[in-house]
């Protein structure tokens, strides 16, 4: 498993006036295999994954995967760090299905050709062929979410940040899709407010008020939240 | 939620743009002010710099060209391709990167408050379409139809009340979009003005 | 993509079908300097009859074409008709029969040759700009995007437009243009962060 750190890191946002803070302090090593952050609405723990690889800047403090600073040598976490998004429609990015994958591909695939060839046989291990043609725009929620997964860990990525990628979904795509991502061989942070799926993980977070305030065992870390929230 | 700008941010936005002035100029043409039909195109055209900048604005609306030259049909009607540009009326669409540039371009030096001004922005982009794309619309009028200037001025003028009233609501959308994004342009403003971090926690 | 979209390519596997797309763009702008140059009446006539002989063996649509040129040929019988005016009959056979013939050979370009092939020669045609700081890479980038974004951005109109309507404020253009312009700037930020974590523009 990957390595990951913050060090003293907080993060403040410039509204039109002044600053907001999203994220008090906080120190943090997660090397565990699955890891849930779980909390309310606008409570950082979104913050906390876009950390990892670098969407959001650390305001103070350092973030490091794996020993590399994510400030100074983003590109290279990057790499390593993929990441899914609630809204499928927001992170397909290309006009067609193997477009969308091939995109992922251009480092490992030279050409054209080549990248397209290897978009296709992504496309069939998740159970996509013969999506290679439809158009992104037209596929549902849970086709867009598994294609979204497909274009990440096309390039075989060591850690996965995945920011509530079952929210939008209905119960079956949920479901499918919540064991696909506890199936993987990456190591896995998953913002969710789905409880079931986050107690089934190694370790919990539960963050409130831009602070954790829970962290350890899954099963008492989201009784706590049930009783409290 | 997102403070630095990435390249990746910049380059979808110059992409959204070319795609909300191709949007703007498909859909149905809506009738403000008399018989006139008025399509959204320059607002959309002087919205992409005020809202961009003058790099960002200017580099959507090519996109925008550059994709309707190359056959998709996204000029006003349904037109597309090359043939458009070579018609009397490409002074007007060549005219539209330039004004779209200007328009950012004086954005841009406008003090942070006046970006919530709704007359300023819309001085901004009036000036902007009416140095560059009208020149440059009855230019093309003079070269490519054979009139002469006053001709082609009196042809013009059919626009005017029209451009009036899109920049009037170009201004709304920009002063309402930067109020919705504070750091569209960039600035760094916000963050110097108030270096201390005040403690508010995230609700 | 919407069928609207899909525009005047006609597939084909005419020579012209095959003649690479940079060929063909670079043909055109030399036909367009050519026919301004030239002058005359009969030449004009000339250079139409082969632009209109190209465009059939392309095998484009009569009506399809007609239709998204038509306030192109509108114009040019306006300005027709404002040349025999103002000069004289073989002014007015010159003037129009230049504007059809680069209208013809423009839409035979467009009717041969699918709208990513022009736009991967246009990315190529660029390289020699990555001196002065042209990515041909993100300029194809770039494009790509927008094709994504056309249909999307359609969508978004449109729920705006419901999102007015049921608030019962459809007539106020404000309440119709504000909220879409956010939703297209906040969905192209979204996309922006895709694609910075995706490494891509890095």
């Amino acid at each position: 498993m990957s390595e990951i750190r913050l060090a003293q890191v907080t993060v403040s946002v410039p509204t039109g006036e002044g600053h907001r803070r999203i994220l008090d302090e906080t120190t943090l090593d997660l090397t565990e295999h699955r890891i849930a952050l779980i909390g309310p609405n606008g409570s950082g723990k979104s913050t906390l994954a876009r950390l990892v690889n670098g969407l959001v800047p650390a305001t103070t403090g350092r973030v490091l995967v794996d020993g590399l600073d994510v400030a100074r040598a983003g590109r290279e976490v990057r790499r390593r760090v993929g990441f899914v998004f609630t809204d499928p429609a927001a992170q397909l990015v290309m006009p067609t299905a193997r477009e969308d994958v091939a995109l992922s591909l251009r480092r490992a695939h030279p050409t054209k050709a080549e990248r397209l060839a290897a978009a296709e046989r992504v496309l069939a291990d998740f159970g996509l062929g013969g999506f290679g043609e439809r158009s992104v725009h037209g596929l549902s929620g849970g086709e867009g979410q598994l294609l979204a997964l497909a274009g990440v860990l096309a390039t075989a990525p060591s850690v996965l940040v995945a920011d509530e990628p079952t929210t939008l979904l209905d119960l079956g795509n949920s479901r499918r899709i919540g064991d696909l991502l506890l199936g993987l061989p990456q190591q896995l942070v998953l913002v969710t407010h789905d409880l079931e799926l986050a107690a089934r993980c190694d370790r919990v977070l539960l963050v409130r008020g831009g602070r954790i305030e829970r962290d350890g065992d899954p099963a008492e870390v989201v009784g706590h939240y049930r009783a409290t929230a | 939620m997102r403070t630095r700008r990435n390249p990746g941010t910049d380059i979808a936005l110059v992409a959204a743009f070319a795609a909300l002035v191709a949007a703007c100029a498909l859909l149905p043409a809506i009738k403000l002010a008399g018989p006139v039909p008025i399509t959204l195109q320059t607002f959309a055209v002087l919205l992409s710099g005020a809202v961009l900048g003058m790099r960002r604005g200017f580099l959507a609306v090519v996109l925008y060209l550059a994709v309707g030259a190359a056959g998709l049909p996204v000029f006003s009607g349904g037109a597309a391709g090359l043939a458009v540009l070579a018609g009397p009326t490409a002074g007007y669409l060549v005219g539209f990167p330039l004004a779209a540039a200007l328009c950012g371009l004086l954005v841009e030096r406008l003090p942070r408050r006046s970006l919530a001004s709704v007359p300023v922005v819309f001085a901004a982009g009036l000036f902007s379409s009416a140095a560059l794309i009208h020149t440059c619309g009855m230019t093309g009028l003079v070269l490519r139809a054979d009139l002469t200037w006053a001709q082609a001025f009196d042809v013009d003028k059919v626009f005017w009340i029209g451009d009036v009233l899109k920049n009037a609501a170009m201004a709304f959308v920009a002063t309402a979009v930067h109020r919705a994004f504070p750091d569209m342009l960039g600035r760094k403003a916000a963050l110097t003005r108030s270096e201390q971090p005040e403690s508010s926690p995230a609700a | 993509m919407s069928a609207q979209l899909l525009g005047l390519h006609r597939p084909g596997d005419t020579r012209l079908h095959r003649l690479g797309a940079g060929v063909k763009l670079l043909g055109l702008m030399v036909a367009g300097v050519v026919v301004v140059v030239v002058r005359g009446p009969v030449p004009a006539l000339g250079f139409l009859a082969v632009a209109v002989a190209l465009l059939a063996w392309s095998g484009a649509r009569i009506v399809a074409t007609v239709r998204a040129m038509r306030w192109l040929l509108l114009t040019a019988a306006v300005l027709g008709a404002w040349t025999v005016w103002q000069h004289d009959w073989p002014r007015a056979v010159e003037v129009v029969a230049d504007l059809l013939a680069l209208i013809a050979l423009a839409t035979t370009l467009t009717v041969t040759t699918p709208v990513d092939e022009v736009m991967d020669a246009v990315a190529h045609g660029l390289r020699p700009l990555r001196r002065v700081g042209v990515d041909p890479e993100q300029v194809a980038l770039a494009f790509s995007l927008m094709l994504r974004a056309i249909p999307t951005t359609l969508s978004l109109a449109e729920d705006s437009r419901h999102a007015a309507l049921a608030r019962g404020l459809e007539r106020s253009p404000r309440a119709l243009l504000v909220p879409f312009v956010i939703r297209v700037v906040a969905r192209a930020r979204d996309t922006g962060d895709a694609l910075h974590a995706r490494g891509i523009g890095d």
